[in-house]
C-alpha cells in the first residue's frame, strides 16, 4: 500500500498545481448553486417542502458528480502514457493495481472534496426548513459511490488510450449508457427491462440516496461497479505493461 | 550481473532484435552502438523490465526478468531517451516522489535526495519546477531519478540525446562519477561518448551484436593494426640543399611540409618514404606533420602490423625512430567498417 499512498499523494498534488482541478471545482459548484437557487430558493422553491427540495439538490448535484467524475479520471493514465511519464512507474516496482487504485483514489478523494463543498446548501435547508441529517447523509454517501463508479469507469477509458480526447469519449458513452438504462428499462418489457434497471448507474439505484433511503443492495451496486471497472483497469495496464 | 541469453524480440512479425546473448559482471560501464533502429532501445527497455522479450531469457543479479519482473525493478534504474519528469513538480519533490515508488523509505528519501542533487549538480535546482529548467537540467533531473534508490544496474539510454556541446561533456563527467557505484549500460549513437565513457563497447546492427570488446580490441581488429605513425629523423647525407614543400614527391604533403624554423632535406624525405615502401604489405606512405628538430612523422597504411619491419629498415638505413604509435582513427570507422562488413555477409548470403 506504499505505491499506493505515494502515487495517491502525487496525483493530488497534481490536481491542486493544475488548472484543471480548479475548473472543475469552480464549474461544479456554480452550477450547484444555480441549480439549488433555482429549485430551493427561488420563486418555484418557495413551494416545495424542505425534502422535496433537497430530493431535487441531490438529483442534480449526481448529474453534476458524474461529469466532474469523467472530467477529472481521463488525465490520469492517458496523459502519462502522451507525455511518456508512464515509463517511470512500468519500470519501478509498483504493482499495476497499485498505479489504477492510487490514481482512483486520488481522483476520488478531490471529488470527494468538491462534492462537499456543497455541503453549505442542504446546511441552509436544514436551518431553514425540516430535513433530517440522516438524509443530507445518505444523499451525501449516494453522491460519493456514484462519483466513485463514474470514476472508475474513467480510469477504465483511460487505460485503454494515450488519447485523453478518446479516453473522454469512450468514458461519457460508458457513464451516459449506463444512465440511460433507466429510462430504457421503462420503455421496454421485462426480463430485459429488470437487466437495464438493474445495470443502471442511476434511477433504481440512486434514488433512494436521493430520498435519504439507504439501501445495501445499492450500496454493492456501485462497489461492484467501481470493482469491476478497476480490475478491467488493471488487466489493461498488465497486458500494456511490457507493450 | 546482467545475464541474457537467446534474447529476441518482434514487433508485429517484424525482427526489431535478436537473438543476442552476452553477460555483463558487475562494476563494468558497457556502451550499445548502432544505426537508429539497430535495437539499442529494444534491448534496453528489455533489461529494463519495460519490453517484454519475444523468446529468450534476462537475469539481472540473480532474478528472471520475466518470472520475477518487481525484483529486477527493484535493481534497475532506467533513464529512457526522453526523461520521465512530471513538469508540475519541483526537482527535489520528484525525486523525493520516485524514491519512495523505488522503495525508500522517508528518512532515507530524507538522506539521499540531497546526494543525488549534488552528484548530478542539481542542487541549486531544488526547488525549481521541473517545467521551467532547459533541457540539459532535465537531463540530469532523468538521471538523479535513475540513481535515486542506489540500484545496482543503471541503464541509460542515449543520455546525451539534444544536448549542447557543454552539456555533453557535463554528462559525460557525471556519468564518469557513477561508474564507481553502478554497473552502467549505455546507449548512443554518439560514437566517441561511449568511447570514452565505457569499458566495453557492443555494437548493434539490425538487431544483431555484430562485435563486442574494449575500444582497442575493436580497433586492433579492424583498422588500427594496419595503420601506424611513425616520427622519424631523416639520415642527412652530405650538404644536400634544403628542401621546399614544391620539392617534395606528392607523397610528402607541401603542407605537412611547410615548415618554417626547421627546413627539411626533401631527398632525405623521399629515402624515408622509399625505404619503408620497399617492405612487404606496406600499401601507402604519406608524410603528414613536421616534428622536432628536422623530424617528419610518416603515417603508414599496412596490410598487417608491420611496424617492427618498419623501425628495423629504417635503423639499418641509418635514419632515426623517434616514435612509432597505432594512429588512434575515429570510432566511426570501426563502427562503419563494422557495419559494412556485415551488411555485405549478409548480401551474399
Amino acid at each position: 500500500m506504499r505505491a499506493v499512498s505515494v502515487i495517491l499523494r502525487r496525483e493530488l498534488g497534481a490536481y491542486l498545481s493544475s488548472p484543471l482541478g480548479y475548473i472543475v471545482a469552480a464549474v461544479v459548484l456554480l452550477l450547484d448553486g444555480l441549480l439549488f437557487y433555482a429549485e430551493g430558493l427561488g420563486p418555484a422553491g418557495g413551494e416545495r417542502l424542505s425534502g422535496e427540495v433537497l430530493l431535487r439538490f441531490f438529483y442534480y448535484a449526481s448529474g453534476l458528480t458524474a461529469v466532474a467524475a469523467v472530467t477529472l479520471s481521463i488525465r490520469l493514465i492517458a496523459e502519462e502514457r502522451q507525455s511518456g511519464t508512464l515509463v517511470l512507474l512500468n519500470t519501478s516496482p509498483v504493482r499495476d493495481w497499485e498505479i489504477v487504485l492510487g490514481k482512483f483514489l486520488s481522483a476520488f478523494v478531490f471529488l470527494a472534496g468538491i462534492t462537499l463543498l456543497s455541503v453549505y446548501m442542504p446546511l441552509m435547508i436544514m436551518v431553514n426548513g425540516k430535513i433530517s441529517i440522516g438524509q443530507v447523509l445518505v444523499g451525501y454517501g449516494g453522491l460519493l459511490l456514484l462519483g466513485g463508479a463514474v470514476l472508475a469507469i474513467g480510469v477504465f477509458a483511460t487505460a485503454l488510450t494515450r488519447h485523453q480526447l478518446v479516453a473522454a469519449a469512450l468514458a461519457a458513452a460508458l457513464t451516459g449508457t449506463m444512465f440511460l438504462f433507466w429510462p430504457l428499462s421503462r420503455l421496454i418489457d421485462p426480463p430485459i427491462s429488470r437487466v437495464l434497471a438493474g445495470l443502471t448507474l442511476h434511477g433504481r439505484h440512486f434514488s433512494g440516496f436521493q430520498a435519504g433511503l439507504l439501501h445495501f443492495r445499492d450500496v454493492v451496486y456501485y462497489a461492484a461497479v467501481t470493482y469491476f471497472f478497476l480490475l478491467l483497469a488493471t488487466r489493461i495496464m498488465e497486458a500494456k505493461r511490457w507493450e | 550481473m546482467v545475464r541474457v541469453s537467446e534474447l529476441s524480440k518482434y514487433y508485429a512479425g517484424t525482427r526489431a532484435l535478436g537473438p543476442v546473448s552476452f553477460e555483463i559482471p558487475s562494476g563494468q560501464t558497457v556502451g550499445f552502438l548502432g544505426l537508429n533502429g539497430a535495437g539499442k532501445t529494444t534491448l534496453l527497455r528489455v533489461l529494463a523490465c519495460a519490453l517484454r522479450p519475444s523468446a529468450g531469457s534476462v537475469t539481472v543479479g540473480g532474478f528472471d526478468a520475466l518470472q520475477n519482473p518487481h525484483a529486477v525493478r527493484q535493481r534497475v534504474g532506467f533513464l529512457p531517451q526522453e526523461p520521465p519528469l512530471y513538469v508540475d513538480m519541483t526537482v527535489g519533490g520528484y525525486l523525493a516522489f520516485v524514491g519512495r515508488l523505488r522503495g525508500l523509505d522517508p528518512a532515507e528519501v530524507r538522506a539521499r535526495v540531497p546526494e543525488v542533487e549534488e552528484r548530478t549538480n542539481l542542487e541549486e535546482a531544488d526547488g525549481e519546477l521541473i517545467r521551467h529548467l532547459s533541457h540539459g537540467y532535465r537531463q540530469r533531473v532523468g538521471v538523479a531519478q535513475a540513481v535515486i534508490h542506489d540500484p545496482d544496474l543503471l541503464i541509460l539510454d542515449e543520455p546525451t540525446h539534444a544536448l549542447d556541446p557543454v552539456q555533453v561533456v557535463e554528462m559525460r563527467s557525471m556519468i564518469q562519477g557513477l561508474k564507481a557505484d553502478h554497473t552502467i549500460l549505455i546507449s548512443s549513437h554518439i560514437l566517441p561518448e561511449i568511447s570514452e565513457t565505457c569499458d566495453r563497447l557492443m555494437i548493434l546492427n539490425e538487431g544483431a551484436i555484430i562485435a563486442t570488446g574494449t575500444e582497442e580490441e575493436l580497433s586492433s581488429r579492424l583498422l588500427e593494426s594496419r595503420r601506424f605513425s611513425v616520427t622519424v629523423k631523416p639520415r642527412v647525407d652530405g650538404e644536400k640543399g634544403l628542401a621546399k614543400a614544391g620539392k617534395i614527391e606528392e607523397s610528402v604533403s607541401a603542407e605537412a611540409l611547410g615548415v618554417e624554423e626547421e627546413p627539411l632535406d626533401s631527398d632525405a624525405c623521399e629515402a624515408v618514404v622509399a625505404c619503408i615502401r620497399r617492405i612487404d604489405g606496406i600499401r601507402a606512405v604519406e608524410a603528414t606533420t613536421p616534428g622536432e628538430a628536422g623530424a617528419v612523422s610518416f603515417l603508414v597504411d599496412a596490410s598487417g602490423d608491420r611496424r617492427a619491419e618498419v623501425v628495423r629498415a629504417l635503423v639499418e638505413a641509418g635514419h632515426g625512430v623517434l616514435r612509432v604509435e597505432r594512429t588512434r582513427r575515429e570510432l566511426e570507422s570501426v563502427f562503419l567498417e563494422l557495419v559494412q562488413e556485415r551488411q555485405a555477409r549478409d548480401a551474399s548470403g
